[in-house]
């Protein structure tokens, strides 16, 4: 039996983001993610209307491709009307769209909570941070849902879709702020900058910084310590804003799509993130299941009679074309292909039926003959995923 | 003229990454076991520990310590922490072992701070590998597309980073053996699908530009067959008419036209590829060899699957 449901539990994607001011999909890697946010959020603008945005945080840039446009980078970008029109679609609202740069994120954030000048150019300048913002993975995580949380918080729009980072952990990006929060607070970090702080080493920790000299380098070192006592000056800024990304994230107004395809991989991959959100109290909100085969490859009559076609390939099409050898060929091949795709097209179905804790909103997309690659193609599969 | 098959087996460290759920931990395995076959002592490393490998090789998940999994087959999982605990019993030589414990946490906190220390741990574990020949052939199933450039540059950014000390001595030998077209190399695993394929463009030419790595050869899994020449196709069209179908459903003693259908589902799909295939192949440098591994239709994933992948490969690679 289906479990009980609220009477007024949201059943459609549409239903549900009506509710809602901040989507964020998530999933593993390689299941059309950032397709789907891009087609849900234009599918919001053309049907729900209001001010729509889809902002992709993956580095590669995919949503520009999907979209048709050409270099969208940190600020929002209008999808014009024109765009829509194309795809034989009147929009009722505007859909913008931004990809998230996140050297320059860290810029902003930096000019935001920088206590004077001097300081905002000294961090801007420092080669730690340089690194830190600009060339290493894990610093995306959070920038992202920082900005989410920027542009959520001028108020500008009704509806965020969000595309995720293809994180190691999937759920790298939920864990960041309150890791950024912990590691600013961290006693080591003290310990690690008292020396150039107070120019005072005690026999108790000196062998500490010996060791660390040892491994790192004085310069580096001195680096790491300039960094850490400048970013000192924003800390009560910057935990506060973690914090508050926090929040933002388990608010009632965000919901989590988790999208998927019915491989076994990015399946298992997608119920072990369902369950993570549901025990972190977070709200998910709809399971998007991606690239489907169509029923009619599981059918087992259909399944006989092509085994049946395999087995009388040689007399099944006399008569029929001009060829009959090849027509032979042709037929074996059918069949065969036939067999292959039902494999394929019933283990899918299988771990389909296995797949647990399953929200109420589980939407399957049939596999596309084209792939997606504009406007037209966008509202094709947001409409197969909006009702 | 197509480019020479690379000869993947005579490196010492292959990285294999691509876009997240286009087979590479698949590749990584079918090399693994290519090269067991071939004599080789391998180690499979995963770094993103998802217990994937072990898993092709119908093994129990692996650790760092690593473990045989299949004949000729030793497998770890990265584990930076671990890295780091190896690392400074190896280099530090620090005296009082009882030292490590606060030293780690201190270190693990500084790899926090500046994550390139997190990727050197790993990228130097398996560097550290290579250079004392415990293995013949080191095998990596690498992070997807969007990390492995972060993770292969990080010699060179703690490279540019730290001037003096430990560390940096320590690059010094890593950028040697990354940069020794040689002894490592970089394999791109993608599928003939759009996103897949402009990443693995975008990816060939980072890596290109940003690191010191080579890319060995491109690998395009999940290929379908061609089902019909042209003049197959033309015969299909004349059985697909609607009086040939009725025809063949009542010889065939049931309706045809749906194992009809699926056979235009699989011809769009397998013409969808190939489109994709050109577009790879036109973008990518003429000398970078492109191999193509089969969709098996399995239902499954093990050992079975791994040993016919690994014989796809062979046969690509000219073995």
């Amino acid at each position: 039996m289906a479990p009980q449901r609220a009477a007024d539990a949201p059943q459609t994607i549409a239903h549900l983001l009506s509710a809602k001011e901040i989507v964020i999909a998530c999933g593993p890697g390689g299941v059309g993610k950032t397709t789907t946010a891009a087609a849900v959020g234009a599918m919001a603008a053309a049907e729900h209307g209001g001010r729509v945005l889809v902002l992709t945080v993956d580095p590669a840039r995919r949503l520009a491709d999907a979209l048709g446009l050409k270099g969208i980078g940190n600020q929002e970008v209008r999808i014009s009307d024109e765009v829509f029109r194309r795809a034989g679609v009147a929009p009722r609202g505007e859909l913008w769209a931004a990809m998230l740069d996140s050297k320059q994120s860290w810029d902003d954030l930096v000019r935001l909570h920088a206590p004077d000048d001097a300081t905002r150019e000294k961090i801007l300048a420092n080669p730690l941070y340089q690194n830190i913002s600009g060339r290493f993975v894990q610093s995306h995580d959070y920038i992202a849902m920082e900005r989410l949380y920027e542009i959520h918080s001028e108020g500008t729009y009704d509806l965020i879709v969000v595309d995720t980072p293809p994180t190691r952990n999937a759920l790298d990006f939920l864990d960041a702020p309150q890791r950024l929060a912990d590691f600013f607070s961290s006693r080591l970090l003290r310990w690690l900058i008292a020396p150039y702080r107070s120019r005072l080493v005690n026999a108790a920790t000196k062998p500490f910084y010996t060791v660390a000299d040892r491994i790192l380098g004085t310069q580096f070192l001195a680096d790491i310590s300039e960094f850490f006592i400048l970013f000192q000056s924003m800390y009560e800024g910057f935990v506060k804003r973690s914090e508050a990304v926090t929040r933002l994230l388990s608010d009632r107004r965000t919901t989590f799509m988790v999208v998927s395809t019915l491989e076994a991989t990015p399946l298992r991959e997608a119920e072990f993130f369902s369950a993570e959100l549901i025990a972190r109290r977070l709200h998910l909100g709809a399971i998007v299941l991606n690239k489907v085969l169509p029923d009619y490859l599981r059918d087992s009559a259909t399944a006989r009679l092509a085994q049946h076609m395999a087995d009388r390939f040689d007399t099944l099409g006399e008569g029929l074309t001009d060829d009959p050898v090849l027509a032979a060929r042709v037929l074996t091949e059918v069949a065969e292909s036939f067999l292959h795709f039902g494999i394929v097209a019933r283990r899918e179905a299988e771990e389909q039926n296995e797949l647990v804790g399953a929200p109420d909103i589980l939407v399957t997309v049939p596999f596309f003959d084209a792939d997606i690659y504009d406007m037209e193609g966008l509202i094709r599969l947001g409409q197969q995923v909006w009702d | 003229m197509p480019p020479a098959a690379p000869d993947l087996l005579q490196l010492k460290l292959v990285f294999v990454t691509g876009k997240g759920g286009v087979g590479k931990t698949t590749v990584a395995a079918a090399l693994a076991q290519l090269g067991a076959e071939h004599g080789k002592h391998v180690l499979a490393c995963e770094v993103d520990a998802k217990g994937d490998l072990a898993g092709l090789f119908e093994a129990a998940p692996t650790e760092f310590v690593p473990r045989e999994i299949a004949p000729g087959i030793s497998s770890m999982s990265m584990d930076t922490e671990a890295s780091l605990r190896e690392y400074l019993k190896l280099h530090l030589r620090i005296p009082v072992v009882g030292r490590i414990g606060p030293l780690a946490k201190a270190f693990d906190f500084v790899a926090t701070a500046a994550p390139g220390v997190r990727e050197i741990l790993t990228v130097g574990k398996l560097c550290y590998e290579v250079r004392e020949r415990h293995y013949d052939l080191v095998v990596v199933d690498a992070p997807a597309s969007g990390h492995i450039v972060g993770q292969l540059a990080a010699p060179q950014a703690i490279n540019d980073l730290v001037k003096v000390g430990l560390i940096r001595s320590q690059t010094d030998w890593m950028l040697d053996i990354l940069s020794d077209a040689r002894r490592t190399g970089l394999v791109v695993v993608t599928t003939p699908e759009e996103m897949p394929v402009n990443e693995t463009l975008e990816l060939t030419a980072r890596v290109r530009e940003e690191t010191t790595v080579q890319t060995s050869a491109v690998v395009v899994n999940r290929v379908l067959p061609e089902l019909f020449g042209q003049r197959e196709e033309e015969v299909f069209e004349q059985l697909r008419e609607p009086a040939a179908v009725s025809v063949l459903s009542e010889r065939a003693g049931g309706p045809v036209a749906p194992v009809l259908e699926a056979a235009r589902l699989a011809v769009t799909l397998r013409r969808t590829g190939a489109g994709h295939l050109q577009r790879l192949q036109a973008g990518l440098p003429a000398a970078l060899p492109v191999l193509l591994l089969p969709e098996l239709f399995t239902r499954t994933h093990g050992l079975r699957t791994t040993h016919q992948m690994a014989q796809a490969l062979g046969e690509e690679l000219g073995y």
